[in-house]
């Protein structure tokens, strides 16, 4: 006979966070459902729906798929942005400078391929170089300084923009703002298509980055689940000290993390703009949206690196939709808002959790009661 | 030269209030990475207010008005943190953070609906306030005073005050360094933190208006404050968590941030030739130079950033 009480489905951590982030979606929708009604009550429902079809916006199925490529190419880099994010959080560091990682990232990336011309797959791996060296600044920093690692991401943040934009000043075109494209500066340095391009109606920016991304995602997934390392970098995020005592080198997984974490966001710099789907703007005031994205993403996906690979591609659909939008009523902010709320809400999942035990705790004790009862 | 020192005392009153704001809340034990958001909130309040007040008012129901609906701003998005890092036992970075990205695309999206809503080809997310802004200033010779100088001097000499030399005030810090004590001699951990971050969101809101009325006549809201809120948060932890540290910090932060808006104006930073991106990263470089120094005998208030738990022991 079999004594173990059978687990409820219900209490299984994964179906818990699933739940909880469909809630914070939910919530998230309505709340910007009700701004858009405050705006304008005319169009808030078809606004909201336009958000949510993203691509379907286009009746042609041709033209629909291939929006979808470029939703796909923008979701790629989101999602390596998202895991450097998660690495860091799995270790108990909170890497809010994705965004200078990435910044760095793409400073390194065009630079290669634009002053130095050099081939893709150098661009990538300077761009990893740059992000994880940018990593390194603020784990080391933490580690023998004891600097809070949030404060110093974010000042590096800005000095990463700063100095990217001094860095590709040298690499723009004569009459605008944006670097050279790829296209014409250096055609080798753009990722290859590898075919995939065919899947999407030809949309030519669809290359290996969506798969490189994916990839790292389960890579990302087994370190941290399968290997010694990860076992110590999570050692080390849960009680540094206890670490330290177990012979562990706690200084050298901080630093070792962040450069992990920041090699993941100079990388999805890399797989964006390598694909020569955007240029830089050398006169950028504000830092890219796409690292703080990457923390949504990370939390959405219930800090699961399989999770985040929809949540990024959930995060990266709304954003999108959020330029189909009809202008003369509304502004695309409108999906920046509505992923913020959800990131706000992500701040309550562990309370959504820990009632939700409690709800089963209370059923199963009535159960218990009533089996009592009876015999 | 006079140009200098103006930015120099208007931009340190910026860092002043906001980092004071920032005190206040980790005294309490609630760490606010959310200043960012609250200070680009104050501002739109204050904006806004600015923007619909009659030019022709009175200077200063003008400026108190303004003030007045910076802080109430300030003070309601200060809620969204309370409720969360007291009520819930949210992690207070994560919430800070997503209350950061809020501001600015909540705020956008006011202004651009505002603006449009004004005149349908008008999809900019920028509020002018020219005329009101004449306002804060009265000239002395040359110098420009503003009065949000008087005010941050004001609400430092209050912050000294009240922390010091109230039962509120220590209080308030003794929930901050080890909230089941105070709890046990029957101070309220909740209500002390929900007044702990209800003050930096006053005192955030109105840094918000003062920072983007400094230098220009015109905000665009899409660049939120561009880290300024962060900037004051490192004001914060150089100068210790102790008011008058962070008033001399706020000082020195407020020197090289000006030097930004009027290092033009210098013969011998002109011929050093350097691109303006270089001036603009100064305050960021000095800043992490000055917390590398700084951080490892940090006072940090001891409990903050965990949430209090009436049953832990």
């Amino acid at each position: 006979m079999n004594n173990e009480p059978k687990k409820s489905l219900l209490r299984s951590n994964g179906l818990q966070s699933l739940i909880a982030s469909l809630l914070c979606i939910l919530l998230g929708l309505f709340v910007g459902y009700i701004v858009l009604l405050i705006i304008n009550p005319v169009g808030a429902w078809e606004a909201i729906v336009t958000v949510m079809k993203n691509f379907l916006y286009y009746p042609s199925e041709a033209a629909a798929l291939k929006y979808f490529g470029s939703t796909l190419v923008k979701a790629a880099p989101l999602l390596l942005c998202s895991l450097s994010v998660l690495f860091a959080y799995k270790v108990g560091l909170f890497n809010i400078g994705a965004a200078g990682q990435y910044v760095a990232g793409v400073g390194a990336s065009l630079y290669c391929a634009l002053a130095l011309n050099m081939p893709w797959y150098v661009c990538l791996f300077a761009a990893m170089v740059a992000g994880g060296l940018m990593g390194a600044i603020s784990g080391a920093l933490k580690a023998y300084q004891n600097v809070n690692e949030v404060i110093s991401c974010i000042m590096l943040n800005w000095i990463g923009l700063y100095a990217v934009n001094i860095l590709l000043s040298g690499v723009k075109e004569e009459t605008s703002p944006y670097t050279i494209t790829l296209k014409a500066g250096n055609p080798n340095a753009q990722l290859p298509n590898m075919g995939l391009d065919q899947l999407f109606n030809n949309n030519k920016y669809v290359t290996l980055a969506l798969p490189l991304a994916v990839l790292a995602a389960i890579l990302v997934w087994v370190i941290l689940e399968k290997t010694k390392l990860g076992y110590e970098l999570k050692a080390t995020g849960l009680n540094k000290d206890a670490a330290k005592y177990c012979g562990m080198r706690e200084k050298r997984n901080i630093i070792l993390t962040m450069v992990i974490s920041g090699a993941l966001a100079g990388m999805g710099a890399a797989c964006f703009y390598l694909t020569g789907v955007e240029q830089w703007n050398c006169m950028q005031a504000s830092v890219p949206a796409m690292g703080f994205n990457g923390i949504a993403a990370a939390f959405l996906g219930g800090l699961n690196p399989i999770g985040t690979i929809f949540s990024s591609y959930f995060i990266q659909h709304i954003t999108s939709g959020g330029s189909y939008i009809d202008t003369s009523m509304y502004c695309a902010q409108i999906s920046d808002l509505i992923s913020s709320i959800i990131i706000y809400l992500c701040g309550f999942v562990l309370f959504v959790k820990v009632s939700m035990n409690r709800g089963l705790d209370k059923r199963d004790e009535k159960a218990k009661a009533k089996k009592g009862g009876k015999a | 030269m006079v140009l200098l020192v103006q930015y120099t005392l208007i931009f340190a009153s910026v860092l002043m209030l906001v980092a004071l704001g920032g005190c206040f809340s980790e005294h309490s034990g609630v760490i606010n990475i959310g200043l960012e958001g609250i200070m680009v909130m104050g501002a739109l309040g204050g904006a806004l207010m600015m923007k619909f007040i009659d030019p022709s008012a009175a200077p200063v129901l003008i400026f108190l008005a303004t003030a007045l609906a910076s802080i109430v701003c300030g003070v309601l998005y200060s809620l969204l943190l309370a409720v969360a890092a007291i009520n819930f036992k949210a992690d207070q970075t994560l919430v800070g953070t997503a209350m950061n990205l809020l501001g600015t695309a909540a705020a956008t999206v006011i202004v651009k609906a505002v603006n449009t809503a004004e005149n349908p080809d008008n999809v900019s997310s920028s509020i002018q306030y020219i005329e009101t802004k004449k306002a804060f200033i009265t000239n002395i010779g040359s110098f420009e005073f503003n009065w949000f100088m008087a005010v941050a001097l004001i609400a430092l000499i209050a912050s000294v005050i009240i922390l010091y030399r109230t039962r509120f005030g220590l209080r308030l810090m003794a929930c901050g360094e080890h909230p089941q004590a105070a709890d046990s001699v029957g101070i309220n951990v909740y209500k002390m933190r929900y007044a702990g971050v209800l003050i930096s969101g006053l005192l955030g809101g109105l840094g918000g208006i003062v920072y983007i009325t400094a230098g220009v006549s015109e905000w665009k809201f899409e660049h939120g404050v561009a880290g300024f809120g962060f900037l004051a948060l490192a004001v914060m932890i150089f100068g210790q968590w102790k008011p008058q540290r962070i008033a001399l910090t706020a000082l020195l932060f407020g020197l090289f941030r000006a030097l930004s808006n009027v290092y033009t104006g210098f013969d011998v930073l002109m011929a050093l030739n350097l691109p303006s991106s270089v001036y603009n990263m100064l305050p960021y470089i000095i800043s992490l130079l000055v917390l590398a120094f700084t951080s490892k005998k940090s006072r940090a208030p001891k409990a903050e950033g965990i949430p209090y738990d009436k049953g832990q022991r």
